[in-house]
C-alpha cells in the first residue's frame, strides 16, 4: 500500500517538474523573442531615420521643411547612438520621443504637394518609396514586438512562474510607445 | 535580397479550397519575385506535383471547423515536418492556419526561428477552448507576426486566442480572371459554387429561392457547380424548377474562371463560417455582378454593397429581390460589375504581396534562420543528448 503513494507522489513530483522545465523553455523562448523583435524594430527606426535624412538633404524638399526632417532625423539618429545601456529606462524614453518627433516632423511636411513635387525630382521617388516602406516595417515590428511583450508578461504574470522565479533574473519586459504614424500621404503611397 | 521561404499548408493540396490556393498563388507570387520558396502541405497523388512542393504525407478526412478537412498528423507527418526544416534551410516559415491539426500545429511545435502565421478562418470560442488553451498558447508563443486575412479572422485570434495580428487580405489573381477585351456578351446564367450538401454554402437558401425568380424570369438557367452527389436534393425540387437547375458537379480552377467571366450573376447564399469571402473577389475580377448574403465578411468585401448587391441572410425572399433587381435592370447590373472590378485590384496578388514581404522583413534580423525545436520534447531530448553524447565521446577517443 505505502508503495503505491511513495510511486504516485514521485510520479507527480516528476510531473511537475517537467511542467516547470517546459515553462522556463516557453519564457526563455519568449524572451529571445523579445530581444530579436528589439532588433529588428532598431534596425528599422535606423533605416526610416537616415532614409529621412538623405530626403532632407538631397534637395528635393522645400528648404524649411528640409531642415525641420534633417533636425529631427539627425535627433533621432543621436538618441539611438546614446550613451549607456541601452535597455535602460531613460534611454528608451528619449528614443521614443525623438522618434515620435520625427514621425511628426514627417507628417508635418510631406503631404500630399510635397510628395508629388519631391516624386517628380531625380531620386525622389525612390526616396519617398524607400521612406514608406521603412516607416511600414517600423509600424509593423513595434506592434510584433509589443505582441511578444503581451505574451511574456502574461506567462510571467502566472503564481507558479512568481513563486518558482522561472525568469531567473531577466528583467521585466517593457512594450514600446512611441508615435509611429505615417503621414497618411505616404501611406497610401 | 532574395530569401528562402517555406510556406507550410494545413490542408491538402490535391483539393481546392480557399487555403490551398492562397499559399499557392502566395507561393507563385513570390517566387516571381525571385524568392526561393517551398511548400509543404499533405499530398494525396505525388504525381505532377510542382517541384516546389514537398509532400507532408497522405492526408486524412476527419471533421473539423464546420466541414470535412484533409488533414495530415501523426509520427510520420511529425518526421516529415522535422525533416523540411532542416534541410529547407529557410530564412523565415510562414505557417498557414497554425492551429489547424495538421502540418501546422506541427511545425509550430518543431520549429524556432522567424515564423510567421496566417489566420484564415473565424471559430466561435467554444471550438477554439475545445482546441486546447495550452496547447493554443505554447504554439502561438512562437510565432513572431501574425497575419489575419480578414477583420473577422482577427477577432477570433485577438478575442479568443489572445494576440495580435495585421489585416492583409487575400490575394487573388486578378488577371487570371479577367475577361478578354471586356466582352459584354454574357449569358442569362446565375452561378452558383460550392459543396451543394454543406449547410453553410446556403444552396438551400438559393433553391427556396427559384420559384419567386423564375417567376419573373422564366429563361434564367441556373448553375450548381460543386462537389456533391445532387440526387437527394433534386428529388425534393419542383420539377419546373429543377428544368431550370443545371447541376455540373466539380470544376476545374479553369471551368471555373470560364464560368465566372460567361455568367450575368454570381450568387453567395452562405449563412456563415466564410471569413473572408476570395470567391466574392474572383468573380468580381472575372465581370460578373455579385449577389450575396450580408454576412459580416461579405459587407466588408462588397464595401456594404457598393460593389455587389447583398440581401438578408437565411432569407429567400430576400434573395430573389436582390436577383431580380439585378437581371433587370442591365445598366445597373453592369455599374456593380464595374465597381466590383476595381475592387478586386486592390486584392491583386501583386499589391498584397508586398504587405506580406514588410511582415517577413520586420521580424527577422540578417542571418536568423528556422532550425529544428528539441525543446520541451522527450523524444526530441533525447535526440539531443544521444546526438551531443555521442559527439562528447568521439571527442574524448
Amino acid at each position: 500500500m505505502s508503495w503505491w503513494w511513495l510511486i504516485l507522489v514521485v510520479v507527480l513530483i516528476g510531473l511537475f517538474g517537467l511542467y516547470l522545465s517546459m515553462t522556463a523553455g516557453r519564457l526563455d523562448a519568449l524572451h529571445k523573442r523579445i530581444d530579436t523583435a528589439e532588433l529588428a524594430l532598431d534596425a528599422h527606426l535606423l533605416r526610416r531615420s537616415s532614409v529621412a535624412l538623405e530626403l532632407a538633404t538631397s534637395g528635393v524638399l522645400d528648404p524649411a521643411g528640409a531642415i525641420v526632417v534633417a533636425e529631427a532625423a539627425h535627433a533621432a539618429r543621436t538618441a539611438a547612438d546614446g550613451d549607456g545601456d541601452h535597455r535602460d529606462a531613460e534611454h528608451r524614453r528619449i528614443r521614443a520621443e525623438a522618434e515620435s518627433a520625427l514621425s511628426q516632423a514627417l507628417e508635418a511636411t510631406l503631404d500630399e504637394e510635397e510628395i508629388e513635387q519631391v516624386r517628380e525630382a531625380p531620386g525622389g521617388a525612390e526616396l519617398i518609396d524607400e521612406l514608406a516602406s521603412s516607416g511600414r516595417r517600423v509600424q509593423l515590428s513595434r506592434r510584433f514586438l509589443n505582441d511578444a511583450v503581451r505574451a511574456c508578461t502574461q506567462l510571467r504574470d502566472q503564481r507558479m512562474v512568481r513563486t518558482f522565479r522561472l525568469a531567473g533574473t531577466s528583467p521585466w519586459p517593457q512594450t514600446v510607445e512611441l508615435d509611429d504614424s505615417l503621414p497618411p500621404a505616404l501611406a497610401t503611397a | 535580397m532574395s530569401m528562402r521561404v517555406g510556406l507550410v499548408c494545413p490542408y491538402a493540396w490535391d483539393v481546392p479550397g480557399g487555403v490551398r490556393s492562397h499559399v499557392s498563388d502566395l507561393a507563385i507570387t513570390l517566387r516571381s519575385r525571385g524568392h526561393e520558396v517551398n511548400v509543404l502541405a499533405p499530398v494525396e497523388e505525388e504525381d505532377d506535383l510542382p517541384e516546389w512542393v514537398t509532400d507532408g504525407g497522405r492526408p486524412v478526412a476527419v471533421p473539423y471547423n464546420g466541414s470535412v478537412a484533409r488533414l495530415s498528423f501523426g509520427v510520420k507527418a511529425t518526421r516529415r515536418v522535422r525533416a523540411w526544416i532542416r534541410e529547407g534551410d529557410f530564412d523565415i516559415v510562414h505557417i498557414h492556419e497554425p492551429l489547424a491539426p495538421s502540418l501546422s500545429l506541427l511545425t509550430c511545435w518543431s520549429a524556432r526561428g522567424p515564423l510567421v502565421a496566417t489566420w484564415h478562418s473565424s471559430h466561435d470560442r467554444s471550438r477554439v477552448l475545445t482546441a486546447g488553451y495550452y496547447i493554443a498558447q505554447t504554439a502561438m508563443e512562437k510565432l513572431r507576426g501574425s497575419i489575419a486575412v480578414s477583420e473577422e479572422a482577427r477577432r477570433t485570434l485577438t478575442g479568443h486566442v489572445g494576440g495580435d495580428a495585421v489585416l492583409i487580405p487575400n490575394g487573388v489573381r486578378v488577371k487570371d480572371f479577367t475577361p478578354d477585351a471586356h466582352d459584354r456578351q454574357r449569358r442569362r446564367e446565375l452561378l452558383f459554387l460550392g459543396r451543394i450538401k454543406e449547410p453553410r454554402k446556403g444552396l438551400s437558401v438559393l433553391i427556396e429561392a427559384l420559384p419567386m425568380i423564375l417567376d419573373q424570369v422564366p429563361d434564367l438557367t441556373v448553375i450548381v457547380a460543386g462537389p456533391g452527389d445532387d440526387e437527394d436534393i433534386r428529388k425534393e425540387i419542383p420539377e419546373h424548377i429543377d428544368r431550370a437547375i443545371t447541376f455540373i458537379g466539380t470544376v476545374s480552377d479553369q471551368r471555373k474562371q470560364e464560368l465566372l467571366r460567361e455568367v450575368q450573376v454570381y450568387v453567395a447564399p452562405h449563412t456563415g463560417g466564410e471569413s473572408f469571402g476570395i470567391v466574392l473577389v474572383e468573380a468580381m475580377a472575372a465581370g460578373a455582378c455579385v449577389v450575396a448574403s450580408d454576412i459580416p465578411a461579405f459587407q466588408q468585401v462588397l464595401e456594404n454593397g457598393k460593389a455587389g448587391r447583398l440581401f438578408t441572410t437565411n432569407d429567400p425572399r430576400s434573395l430573389a429581390d436582390a436577383v431580380l433587381s439585378v437581371l433587370a435592370d442591365d445598366a445597373a447590373r453592369r455599374a456593380l460589375a464595374d465597381r466590383g472590378y476595381a475592387r478586386a485590384e486592390q486584392y491583386d496578388w501583386d499589391t498584397v504581396v508586398d504587405e506580406v514581404l514588410d511582415v517577413y522583413d520586420s521580424v527577422r534580423v540578417p542571418g536568423d534562420k528556422v532550425t529544428e525545436d528539441l525543446r520541451g520534447q522527450a523524444l526530441g531530448r533525447f535526440a539531443h543528448r544521444a546526438a551531443f553524447g555521442l559527439g562528447r565521446k568521439q571527442g574524448g577517443a
